[in-house]
């Protein structure tokens, strides 16, 4: 029996973007405790071979050499099945993220609505784990994360669909195609709308919310909430919550990068573009979001719902009526392109 | 028909996406603990979602996922946060056996309903592919074939809010 080679690309696709996942969720925490570190004036891990780059290795067996504790009061079937509902989504978002021209394993029309609508998954298996904990803590915690996530995802999709407005399309390695050097990344696009940075900044904002990072991890407060959602997790249903949480960062800087930093595309147009161009840029992205947390305090609730309600829903609204008056006028002035 | 050739392989995942839908939709209706049920419904638009995916609409599949599993779910949830996350042992069996008794009646109904409509209809192939799912033909088939009901829908949404304002409006009790 041969197989098709179309299922043999999609398998390899399949187990190649798991291990990436997976590879990513482990060194993002050494890196995390590198950065910590140094920001800290510390150096971070170092025992666990050069550099502690053994480290993440050490900490896996750990996780998984522990007992997976099902606490006596919880809903066992929703406890157990919560972290799956974390890290699946993530997981499904990497089949359109184009890591080059050619390195994309599932091209879609609508690859940015195939990301949206797995994102929205992620916050259902971060309320069942906190809901079927039955802990205050987890509890509290859960409705803090809605709360949130639905505050967010507002002038998240708002600036999306700005966006949509002047690509033209879902496709994401289309987008990644229309910003060929830095002159035409959306970022820098004001052609498109003058306020294309200031919507760079919301989608970016937006995404350390969604992905309920530092400084808005009021879901997992360590000072108020023990550990949030995740209390009673141990062992690897903490692991996996934690593989879901980088994953997680890695989708949303991976969608900034498409979306405004031209994606695989080469910056200057003498290079040529590449996968390393993608990972470059979206580490860069990780760096920087690491960076934020280990600088800012975390903000309260209340300064979490009003910057989103009150400050950038509203301006993300500006920005689609500039981009949508800017789209009728632009040819009216320079004639029709 | 054997399982190996396309068709058969194509039944048996229409068949297994049925029955995910079913199976959400069941645990939905029957458990009495309400984080499950709510389990249950994602399960069941998850499944709807694949049902519409096979049929070769993979924008109203993403639809299905963002809206109902990704939006009403996560609602839903929102609203019976205020619950108590215990199992609920309130009601006793006899005053649930009536009214449950009698929905299952009219499920049944609704379903031999359905389904006799379904065998007495003459199910037409489209001529064509209607159209690719992207941005464009969505666009257009919203401002032009479907503008009706486009614009019924946003009235819904209107009142939806008008009546979450009245709602708001009389403030939180003070007890």
């Amino acid at each position: 029996m041969n197989a098709h080679p179309e299922i043999l690309r999609l398998l390899a696709f399949l187990a190649g973007l798991i291990i990436f996942a997976a590879l990513n969720a482990a060194y993002l925490v050494w890196l995390e405790r590198k950065v910590c570190g140094h920001i800290q004036r510390r150096i971070g891990p170092k025992e666990v071979g050069p550099f502690g780059l053994l480290q993440p290795l050490a900490d896996g067996i750990k996780l998984m050499t522990k007992q997976v504790l099902v606490p006596p009061q919880v809903d066992p079937v929703l406890f157990r099945l919560a972290p799956a509902l974390v890290l699946i989504p993530a997981i499904m978002s990497f089949v359109v993220i184009p890591f080059s021209a050619n390195l994309v394993a599932r091209e879609i029309n609508i690859g940015l609505l195939l990301v949206f609508a797995f994102a929205s998954v992620n916050v259902l298996g971060l309320l069942l784990g906190g809901w079927g904990s039955a802990n205050k803590y987890a509890v509290i915690s859960a409705a803090r994360c809605v709360s949130q996530n639905v505050a967010y995802e507002i002038p998240m999709l708002i600036t999306v669909i700005t966006m949509v407005m002047i690509t033209g399309t879902m496709n994401l390695n289309e987008i990644v195609l229309q910003q060929p050097d830095i002159s035409q990344w959306y970022v820098f696009r004001f052609t498109a709308s003058p306020l294309m940075p200031v919507a760079f900044l919301v989608f970016f904002i937006c995404s350390l919310a969604e992905t309920n990072r530092a400084p808005f991890d009021l879901g997992e407060a360590e000072s108020e909430l023990i550990a949030g959602f995740h209390t009673e997790y141990s062992g690897m249903g903490f692991g996996l919550f934690f593989m879901g949480e980088y994953a997680n960062i890695v989708i949303g800087a991976s969608l900034a990068t498409v979306l405004f930093l031209g994606g695989w595309q080469s910056p200057v147009s003498f290079i040529p573009g590449g996968w390393w161009w993608f990972l470059a840029k979206v580490y860069f992205l990780i760096f920087t979001i690491m960076w934020i947390r280990w600088t800012y305090p975390r903000t309260t609730l209340w300064g979490l719902l009003n910057l989103s309600w009150k400050v950038l829903i509203p301006i993300s609204l500006l920005n689609l009526l500039v981009t949508g008056g800017m789209l009728k006028l632009m040819p009216l002035i320079f004639g029709a392109g | 028909m054997s399982i190996m050739t396309p068709e058969g392989l194509a039944g048996l995942i229409f068949l297994f996406l049925a029955a995910v839908t079913l199976a959400g939709a069941l645990i939905a209706a029957s458990t009495v603990r309400l984080p499950r049920a709510v389990a249950g419904l994602a399960l069941s638009f998850t499944g709807l979602a694949g049902i519409f995916y096979f049929l070769n609409s993979p924008f109203v599949a993403l639809m299905e996922m963002l809206i109902y599993v990704g939006a009403v779910c996560v609602a839903i949830v929102f609203a019976i946060m205020m619950a108590d996350p215990g199992v609920e042992k309130g009601a006793s069996s006899r005053a649930t056996a009536i009214p449950a008794g009698f929905s299952a009646a009219l499920g049944a109904l609704f379903a031999a309903g359905l389904i006799v409509l379904a065998r007495n209809t003459m199910w037409p192939p489209p001529a064509a592919r209607l159209n690719d799912g992207s941005v464009i033909q969505v666009g257009h088939g919203l401002i032009t074939t479907y503008s009706m009901v486009f614009e019924l829908i946003s009235i819904v949404l209107l009142m939806a809010i008008i009546g979450a304002l009245v709602l708001a409006r009389k403030g939180r009790d003070p007890e």
